[in-house]
């Protein structure tokens, strides 16, 4: 005879109960990789790091295109182009591109330095983001000055979502 | 040993523009991320990537954990004079990469 037919009253553990016991496991098991997860980045922190950056200088808009795609289905590779409006020249030039993401565990993406050799103020990469969020580019410029662009991005799949390994 | 690609023209006219595609085949893991058993998988990432132009440096870019895996970075420089463009990388764990490419400008 199989005992698993005999039910509760048998004694022995049945299917069904083994099966329970295996799936509290599997979700007690899973647990730490969740809780333990970074708090994620937030816009005061991409602030934070933007006034780092910049001091007590303004922070102006325009002069800088920063390009992503408004739709991303992967967050884990997201093509980003930064483009500045600058002559390039040796009395006016951009010194540095940097970029900043809202919801990622760290705000900084790249900081990029140039200068007059460059020709043109215009960087292109491939970024991570973990959450539909805004991305800011900021050019600081030979005289001290900060331009910036901002960017909302929709991401349907983020990184850092994969599974695990 | 990382797999590069580097895409410099091979010929130049004297002051032009010209764009610089690099790719460097790295996992480029963030720190963020654990295991299935909890464990943090610890960070190693590029940190720093520098081209220079027959010893003169030319651009400079601080890498951070929101680059994707393998690093693609474009930029532009003037083509002053034939020569060399030399590229590096350095990361985590030591890691150093180095990268030539020629380019003759008449």
């Amino acid at each position: 005879m199989i005992p698993e037919h005999e039910g509760k009253g048998g004694g022995l553990a049945t299917r069904r109960d083994v099966l329970k016991v295996a799936g509290a496991l599997a979700v007690g098991g899973a647990m730490p990789a969740i809780t333990v997860r970074p708090a994620a980045a937030t816009p005061a922190a991409m602030q934070a790091a933007i006034a780092k950056l910049i001091g007590d200088a303004k922070l102006n808009v325009g002069r800088v295109k920063l390009e992503i795609p408004p739709l991303v289905e992967n967050g884990n590779t997201v093509p980003c182009a930064v483009a500045v409006d600058s002559p390039m020249t040796p009395t006016d030039h951009v010194k540095a591109i940097h970029v900043f993401n809202e919801k990622n565990p760290q705000p900084n993406v790249i900081s990029a330095r140039l200068g007059p050799r460059a020709g043109r103020a215009s960087i292109s990469t491939r970024i991570r983001l973990s959450d539909t969020q805004t991305v800011v580019a900021i050019a600081e410029m030979s005289d001290g000055s900060f331009w910036s662009d901002s960017v909302s991005v929709f991401i349907t799949l983020g990184a850092c979502l994969e599974d695990l390994i | 040993m990382s797999r590069a690609l580097i895409n410099v023209p091979a010929k130049a006219k004297r002051g032009e523009v010209i764009a610089i595609k690099t790719l460097i085949s790295h996992k480029m893991e963030t720190g963020f991320r654990y295991t299935n058993m909890g464990v943090p998988i610890p960070r190693e990432i590029i940190t720093a990537f520098v081209a220079t132009y027959n010893g003169e440096e030319i651009f400079r870019a601080d890498l951070h954990p929101a680059i994707a895996a393998n690093p693609f970075i474009t930029f532009h420089t003037v083509a002053t004079e034939s020569g060399a463009i030399e590229f590096k990388w350095t990361g985590d764990n030591g890691y150093s990469a180095t990268e030539q490419a020629k380019i003759t400008v008449e």
